[in-house]
């Protein structure tokens, strides 16, 4: 494996700005809609350079929603966000009658995921939009580990699928690793590092502290496989089911509630094709706070220095196990 | 162009009550379903289908085809006779409503493959917004064709109704047409004491909507309100359409118990009689006949 190196901090949300941008120039199907801060979640580039296929709407999540559905039903591929508790709660019935029941080709952002949105507070910190998004029929889930890959993911989004997607990024410049020539495939878990005594299944920004946690785990004698599940639904099957067979023991890590996400959908695959003994790094059941990003991520636990001592603790279990 | 597409309101309404036949029979089958708004919709899903909509059976998804987007799903039975009435589908399908494997699900869904059905819906307040998603297509594309929504009053409560009202407003969607069931009731009772919508000419106004109110059941009244909306410029038309639930059945007209309710074997009979003017053999109307 080549080893991962930080290019420098970048937040997700450039990467998804990006690729829509890079979408709108090639094809003049798509169509961005923004309600009301277009900035803060990176469209407003689109916005700029094609007036004519922005529309815009106003703080009327709801009717967004709908508009995207009218538009992808006359064959325009709409692209739409805003911050993700918005996106998908306020909004989670026109998502399941007008775009998954319909099956329509809308790409809905989800800007500011997890506790990292920082001094914002609990009401902004997207922490259960993975959970509503991927028990909607037809809806497919995409969680990018960095800048570079958002892009990529928000390219394929657009331009290389059908039905609806949910694609979350984030607002904090974290660290940007990846290669833009590292190919992106819906649906297929990518290998970061190998590994055979545990696995980290990780997605969003807690890959690359799965990447720390894993070298750390390398100094104790542990060899860790890491994961990047960029896309939690539909869930790498192979990879995941695969992992479990041949490393025994599976730590999720997310910056989501463990429950309904990265950790729920695995542990469900896991429990009905091999079961392994498994650790949960995420939130457990609460609201976020406000703070420095850092720091939140600090005090919930989703940090490489958690993932390392679940990864110890988990050895331990397989081991007793036996 | 439907091949039976006429402007004279007489035959109008002589489709409206095969309309309404083959819905009361359809319901009466699938014992179960929402008959009263069903019925008091037949003279505007006639009118739109066989004199105002540029549509073709033949070619469901011709690209210039004026689009329908029916809100209120709950009056599919409406939806389905109309469409096969129109020639989308053999009418005897009218028989599968509600039943396991069917094309004519409860509340609209495509995924089924129903020729004609335009969107998937039932939860209501999402109609209007998917159809000013398709008018801002249209504009986009400077197409031709127009975007005709029908929407329930009791469903004007939902707030974001008045979210797409805005939008389309704002946007100028002067090729989006909606038909409000101005039927003046809802499960709960009277649209007035569930919770007031007056004054609703003054509501769509103040949204920057062009206006236009007239009888429901009135197929001449109907055709001039389309008329009147159908060239304006620079704004969307809503066509607030007095209707009477049930309208054609008198024993039920206006009564709000028949919301969600459907005949048994006998009413049925009894209700196709009435519709016929005539008497019918006991086979004819037992509600197994199309
Ligand atoms: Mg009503």
């Amino acid at each position: 494996m080549v080893p991962f190196i930080n290019r420098g901090n970048k937040p997700t949300k450039t990467g998804f700005g990006e690729g829509l941008l890079e979408a709108g120039k090639r094809n003049h199907s798509v169509i961005a809609i923004g309600a009301d801060i277009t900035t803060s979640v990176g469209i407003n580039l689109f916005a700029e350079t094609f007036p004519d296929r922005f529309i815009s709407l106003g703080i009327a999540e709801q009717n967004c929603i709908g508009v995207a559905t009218g538009l992808a039903l006359e064959g325009k591929i709409p692209v739409f966000s805003t911050y993700g508790v918005f996106a998908t709660f306020r909004a989670a019935d026109q998502i399941r009658i007008s775009v998954c029941y319909n099956n329509v080709h809308v790409i809905i952002g989800g800007a500011h995921a997890g506790v990292s949105v920082g001094p914002d507070g609990a009401t902004h910190q997207a922490l259960e939009d993975i959970a509503v998004m991927r028990v909607m029929p037809n809806m497919s889930v995409l969680s990018p580990c960095d800048a570079t890959q958002t892009k990529l993911a928000t390219l394929a989004a657009i331009e290389n699928y059908q039905g609806p997607v949910y694609i979350r990024f984030g607002r904090e410049a974290m660290p940007d690793f990846t290669e833009s020539s590292l190919p992106f495939k819906i649906g297929k878990a990518q290998l970061f590092r190998e590994g055979y005594d545990l696995t980290i299944a990780a997605t969003g920004h807690l890959v690359w502290e799965a990447l720390m946690a894993a070298e750390e785990l390398q100094a104790h004698g542990i060899s860790a496989r890491v994961l990047n599940v960029h896309t939690i639904k539909p869930l790498d099957e192979e990879a995941i089911v695969r992992a479990a067979r041949e490393t025994g023991a599976i730590i999720t890590a997310e910056e989501h509630q463990v429950a309904g996400g990265l950790g729920g959908a695995v542990a469900e695959m896991v429990t009905r094709y091999c079961p392994v003994p498994m650790e949960f790094v995420g939130m457990n059941d609460r609201f976020g706070e406000s703070g420095n990003a850092i720091a939140l991520m600090e005090k919930y636990g989703m940090t490489a220095s958690m993932i390392f001592k679940c990864g110890l603790r988990l050895v331990d279990r397989k081991i007793k196990n036996g | 162009m439907t091949l039976r597409q006429t402007k004279d309101p007489e035959k109008l309404n002589q489709i409206a009550t095969e309309i309404r036949k083959s819905v009361i029979q359809s319901l009466t089958e699938a014992g179960s379903g929402h008959l009263g708004g069903s019925l008091g919709l037949a003279d505007v899903f006639t009118v739109l289908y066989f004199s105002v909509l540029h549509h073709n059976p033949l070619d469901p998804k011709w690209p210039d085809r004026d689009r329908l987007i029916l809100s209120i799903g709950h009056v599919a039975p409406v939806l389905y006779a109309t469409l096969a009435h129109a020639g989308y589908f053999p009418l005897v399908e009218l028989h599968s409503l509600r039943k396991l494997g069917s094309r004519l699900q409860g509340h609209p869904g495509r995924e089924h493959g129903l020729p004609g059905l335009e969107l998937s819906a039932g939860s209501l307040g999402q109609g209007l917004s998917v159809a000013v998603g398709m008018a801002i297509a249209g504009k986009l594309d400077l197409r031709m064709h127009k975007i005709y929504a029908i929407l329930g009053d009791g469903e004007l409560q939902e707030g974001s109704v008045w979210e797409s009202a805005m939008a389309a407003a704002h946007h100028h969607l002067n090729n989006l047409i909606v038909i409000v069931d101005r039927n003046g009731v809802q499960i709960d009772g009277k649209t007035e004491d569930v919770m007031r919508l007056e004054p609703l000419e003054e509501k769509w106004k103040s949204f920057g909507w062009q206006v236009e109110c007239c009888d429901g059941n009135n197929t001449g009244q109907l055709l001039e309100a389309f008329n009147k909306v159908y060239g304006i410029i620079d704004k969307p038309s809503v066509i607030i359409a007095h209707t009477r639930m049930g309208k054609g059945i008198k024993s039920i007209e206006g009564n709000f118990h028949w919301h969600g309710k459907v005949p048994d074997p006998d009413q049925a009979k009894e209700f196709l009689r009435e519709l016929s003017g005539i008497e019918q053999t006991v086979d004819e109307a037992s509600g197994n006949k199309i």
